[in-house]
């Protein structure tokens, strides 16, 4: 309302939402269309390495939530402990990677898929095998360099766009 | 039986009925009218919806409803049934019956404006010749639907809104009557059907300030943005509405609409030519027309951000009254100086008259004893 310009300003203005009209949208239709998310995404479940896992519970006392719960058993015969349960609440976790960053050996990653979401509250507590690295659960580059360059490049909306406008 | 043969018998009995009583054939065409507007409102207001949600949507660089059948096309369909099976919530600290009644009172009103719009030369349900009078009497009475829906809902939110809502309406009610009667002057008739016959011209041309004053008047009166704040959602949670859901709801939501839809007709009739154009069938022309001055508000929604309640009150009071009032001014000097002027030589010199007033005014244009810059 810059009357003081003898509503100028209201006409750009005008002009400025009818070109949008015209211009092709900066939008990615989600469910058919998918973006790549970034190679360090924080995503929604940790990935567990159970063979470099030594059961240090460093990650556990790193958690500022208190989501990860860890049972040893002494392992007299290879003179080392076993780790009869790793479980995290992953309904507590708050993605911030700090368990990541604390393994001295290198045996937990911070989760790269975004669409772990459950229907059932028990769902979200995993224990064990459930943690473990599959094809629904790829381990993110968080922290982990050599993991990230594996990982397909994060495009962006904006690129998204300008190659729409390349291709006319 | 007894009680129906005494009514034919009594009404048989008053042969002479009245000079003026309607013939034959005008129950039928009350029925008829009746059944095409409210059908016709219905289907206007569902095109609104989606017109508005796409346009805004893509004014917005998004793409607005697409999923619901062909390009979105069955979104308000979608949303009419959702909005229907919904529950309906009453508070606890309601007054009841008036919280029924608020929707009822607000969407009766808007129907009733239709009643006098033509859609072709005589095509309307009463060619009243008090047409413009009668709308300006009815559109208000669906402020006291708002009202008593804040008032109704024992919560302070909804009768800010309404409160709100009462104090735009009675400001902008004075520009809007006043800018009418300006067209009123020029066609020398209220009867809508004689306004939209006398526009060889059409009136945006002769009354391109009136046009301006009216569709920033009509704007705050329907609640649309830039003068929404009676619904503000950022303040007042939804306004006068926030108790109601389910149908109740669904009213209010058909009601903001209609009256968009009504206000569009209205300014379609009175400044554009209403139904009249060259090839396509007259009533054709009226939807065109009408949907073109929605997509214009539509438009102006998207852009303009929401006022405050002082800067609503200033524009109204300030700018958009003084200008009505030389308007009308200039224009009663104009008929009666020069009626029989050369229609193009009057547009020329009105619309310079507009541009010098818009100029002149806008210095004037100040708030808060010019402390404050808008």
């Amino acid at each position: 309302m810059k009357f003081e310009r003898y509503g100028i300003g209201i006409l750009k203005g005008m002009t400025v939402t009818i070109r949008h009209l015209f211009r092709h949208p900066t939008v990615n239709q989600y469910p058919e269309q998918r973006l790549n998310v970034s190679r360090r995404l924080r995503g929604n479940e940790l990935i567990w390495n159970r063979e470099r896992c030594t059961g240090c519970a460093t990650c556990a006392k790193a958690c500022p939530q208190g989501a990860i719960e860890l049972v040893t058993a002494t392992n007299l015969k290879d003179n080392k402990y076993d780790v009869t349960t790793y479980r995290v609440d992953t309904g507590y976790c708050i993605q911030c990677g700090l368990c990541v960053e604390a393994c001295p050996y290198n045996a937990l990653f911070m989760g790269y898929s975004y669409e772990r979401a459950k229907y059932r509250r028990g769902d979200v507590v995993q224990t064990n095998d459930e943690l473990l690295e599959s094809a629904e659960r790829p381990a993110s580059g968080y922290y982990h360099p050599e993991i990230a360059e594996k990982l397909p490049r994060q495009t962006l909306l904006v690129e998204r766009i300008t190659e729409k406008r390349k291709r006319k | 039986m007894a009680i129906i043969d005494l009514v034919i018998n009594r009404r048989l009995s008053l042969a002479a009925l009245p000079p003026d009583w309607p013939g034959n054939n005008y129950w039928w065409h009350w029925l008829f009218f009746t059944i095409v507007l409210i059908a016709f409102v219905l289907v206007m207001v569902m095109g609104a919806i989606y017109i508005e949600r796409r346009a805004m949507g893509r004014m917005q660089s998004r793409l607005g409803p697409n999923r619901t059948g062909p390009f979105g096309l069955l979104q308000p369909v979608a949303d009419a049934v959702k909005v229907m099976l919904k529950e309906n919530i009453v508070p606890d600290n309601a007054d009841k019956i008036v919280h029924w009644l608020a929707p009822v009172i607000a969407f009766a009103p808007v129907l009733m404006i239709f009643a006098v719009v033509p859609f072709q030369n005589g095509a309307l349900l009463a060619d009243l010749n008090i047409g413009i009078l009668y709308i300006v009497a009815i559109s208000s009475i669906s402020t006291v639907g708002v009202f008593m829906a804040g008032w109704s809902s024992g919560n302070k939110y909804s009768l800010l809104g309404a409160m709100r809502n009462v104090a735009a309406v009675v400001s902008y009610e004075i520009p809007l009557v006043l800018s009418i009667v300006g067209v009123v002057l020029v066609a020398g008739s209220m009867s809508l059907n004689t306004i939209v016959l006398k526009q060889d011209i059409p009136f945006i041309l002769l009354q391109p300030l009136g046009f301006l004053i009216f569709f920033a008047a009509a704007c705050a009166e329907i609640n649309r943005s830039p003068f929404d704040l009676m619904e503000a959602d950022s303040e007042i949670v939804a306004g006068f509405h926030t108790e109601y859901s389910g149908m109740k709801f669904a009213m209010f939501y058909l009601v903001e609409y209609a009256e968009a839809i009504a206000m569009s007709a209205i300014i379609t009739t009175i400044f554009l030519g209403g139904w009249r154009g060259p090839l396509l069938p007259p009533w054709l022309w009226f939807i065109v027309k009408t949907f073109i001055v929605f997509f214009v508000m539509v438009w102006t929604r998207t852009t303009l951000p929401r006022v405050r309640i002082d800067q609503l009150m200033a524009l109204a009071w300030k700018f958009l009254f003084p200008l009505a009032l030389i308007n009308l001014f200039v224009t009663a000097v104009q008929v009666l100086v020069w009626p029989d002027a050369l229609p193009w030589t009057a547009v020329y010199i009105n619309i310079a008259i507009m541009i010098i007033l818009i100029f002149l005014w806008s210095r004037f244009f100040k708030l808060g004893w010019g402390r404050v810059e808008i």
